[in-house]
């Protein structure tokens, strides 16, 4: 379980991001939503602990995420942000391997290439794990970036806008990959997103943020409703049935 | 992990990671580190038996060789200090263009030494001298060094050009000052002063070497141990983080051992701009590989052979051996040009 309490983040006299007090359950997808400068990333990179919150305490599995050892989190949690830009020149598998850096120190041993293969595949990059990442697309790219971080067998993973420069057609996979992680896999995910059709889609809980503060945070059920989602996005939001009886909103 | 992914993992069995992508990059790496070090012997043979009339070997041939082999030292030292201070700063900022010469480290040496000058005078210059003195100074130098760029690396400037430009400035402004210094200096402090900042590959300050060696020895084997940090360093400061290794910790001991290496390569042979970036540029380009542990000692025989080429030649053809750093600067910042031009961005 990931359980936050009264956490806090000043960035400036009138911009601050909390107090945030939140309970996510261990096992499926948690979507943090809400519109742009809401402080869900914030709130995704103080869990993951590249950002230091002023005030409160963050417990991912049990553990106390600012004063463990950073080592021991590692194993427990990974987190991959929007931006990643390498300098250095690396193959698909190459960098799958180094999500295992928390486990073998950078000394692969058997057991690390069969998770690095289980990931790779469990992405579908196979065919692609020796190509460099700058050979790839920004689609393959992502992919290979979450194989990372599935690799680093953690049961907290902590995405951060997976679907950013995705088309249609990469996003759909990305997310059915991430259910299927969740699923078959049994790892928490917590995913930043913007499109609120694929949090109801895919998501089982949704957290809403609003300017810094969580607005809500239920089921899809509860969440996805036009004066719901018109409150969150400061938009007026219209609901209507989907196919598969699910939920479309229309916000045009 | 579940049954289906097993299974599907189970038939990739023999696939393995390793540094390179594929068995020709392997290959390559050999290829490469065999006529390095072929290249290097070669210089270094040029250097101590060039013109040397005796037999090899012979009892003559070693006394004329051994009045040489201080040269082969400090190149030798220089080529370590400027690769592995080089790459290491390049990891830990997270780009292949700048370097600590570049960012100003030695300008910074250059303005403690005339400041020393400037306000102890020669008397008190001269008072403290051998070890002590240049003990004193390097560390002045590593303390000034970590506290200045950790603030300026600790990614309140995460922009890339924004870094370039302040190190540049503090480097032209220390300059500026050092020079500034030195012209308000009585001629007979200046003469002091030129005396222990003009180093040069045939005139370098040896008598420094006893100390130099076991510090870069040391400060060598530690960066070493730290390859593999340094390989995940190079993702950035969430990636590192977030694979459990304390990316502020990383860069203040990188740069604690840059700015000794910095140190000690400036005290022997005084600055050299562009040498660093010419070996890491080369080691990259040869390599291709993230791995440090294979990076870093081709960067190093590389600069122990651009070097060491550039003196035989220099000495043996142009008599002119005390141009050395001139002409490695001259190549190594045309290259910088190059690759800048080529690439189009920092």
């Amino acid at each position: 379980m990931i359980s936050l309490e009264n956490v806090f983040k000043r960035y400036s006299d009138d911009v601050a991001v909390g107090p945030v007090t939140l309970d996510i359950p261990r096992g499926g997808v948690t979507a943090l939503v809400g519109p742009n400068g809401a402080g869900k990333s914030t709130v995704l990179t103080m869990i993951g602990r590249l950002q230091d919150p002023d005030a409160g305490t963050i417990r991912v599995g049990g553990h106390d995420v600012a004063r463990t050892p950073s080592k021991t989190i590692a194993k427990v949690l990974s987190i991959l942000r929007q931006e990643n830009h390498f300098v250095t020149r690396l193959t698909v598998r190459q960098l799958v391997g180094f999500g295992r850096y928390p486990h073998s120190r950078g000394r692969l041993t058997a057991e690390d290439e069969r998770h690095i293969s289980q990931a790779v595949e469990f992405l579908n990059l196979g065919e692609l794990q020796d190509r460099f990442l700058d050979q790839l697309s920004g689609g393959q790219r992502q992919r290979a970036y979450v194989a990372m971080v599935l690799a680093q067998d953690t049961d907290y993973v902590l995405l951060d806008e997976p679907l950013n420069n995705l088309d249609m057609q990469h996003s759909v996979q990305m997310m059915k990959q991430l259910r299927r992680a969740a699923d078959e896999l049994g790892r928490t995910i917590v995913i930043v997103l913007h499109d609120i059709n694929y949090a109801a889609h895919y998501a089982d809980r949704i957290v809403a943020m609003n300017d810094g503060r969580l607005s809500e945070v239920g089921p899809p059920e509860e969440i996805v409703r036009g004066e719901v989602l018109s409150r969150i996005f400061n938009t007026p939001v219209e609901v209507v049935d989907g196919p598969q009886g699910r939920p479309v909103c229309v916000y045009f | 992990m579940s049954e289906t992914l097993t299974r599907s993992g189970a038939a990739a069995d023999t696939r393995r990671t390793g540094p390179f992508a594929t068995t020709s990059g392997r290959r390559r790496y050999a290829v490469v580190l065999g006529v390095l070090v072929v290249l290097a012997l070669l210089a270094t043979y040029g250097i101590l038996g060039y013109g040397n009339k005796a037999d090899f070997m012979s009892r003559q041939w070693v006394t004329i060789a051994g009045l040489r082999i201080e040269t082969v030292v400090v190149i030798l030292v220089v080529a370590f200090c400027q690769s592995f201070a080089t790459v290491s700063f390049q990891t830990a900022t997270q780009n292949r263009i700048l370097t600590p010469s570049i960012m100003g480290f030695e300008s910074m040496y250059v303005a403690i030494q005339t400041a020393a000058v400037f306000f102890l005078g020669i008397s008190g210059v001269t008072l403290l001298d051998g070890p002590a003195r240049f003990f004193l100074q390097s560390g002045i130098m590593v303390l000034m060094a970590v506290l200045l760029y950790s603030w300026l690396l600790s990614g309140r400037f995460g922009n890339l050009h924004i870094m370039l430009l302040v190190g540049v400035v503090i480097g032209g402004g220390l300059g500026s000052l050092s020079t500034f210094m030195q012209r308000l200096l009585e001629p007979n402090e200046f003469d002091v002063l030129s005396a222990r900042l003009l180093g040069s590959i045939s005139n370098a300050s040896t008598e420094n070497l006893p100390y130099v060696i076991p510090v870069c020895l040391v400060t060598g084997v530690a960066i070493w141990l730290r390859s593999r940090r340094m390989n995940l360093m190079a993702l950035g400061r969430d990636a590192t983080n977030n694979l459990g290794l304390n990316h502020r910790r990383e860069l203040m001991t990188t740069l604690l051992l840059v700015s000794i290496m910095m140190a000690m390569t400036t005290s022997l042979v005084g600055p050299m701009t562009f040498l660093g970036f010419l070996v890491a540029t080369l080691a990259y380009s040869l390599t291709d590989t993230y791995d440090h542990r294979l990076v870093l000692p081709v960067a190093f025989l590389a600069g122990y052979t651009v070097l060491a080429l550039a003196y035989f030649v220099l000495r043996n053809v142009f008599y002119a051996g005390g141009a050395v750093t001139i002409i490695v600067e001259l190549v190594g910042g045309i290259v910088f040009l190059t690759v800048l031009l080529r690439k189009g961005r920092l």
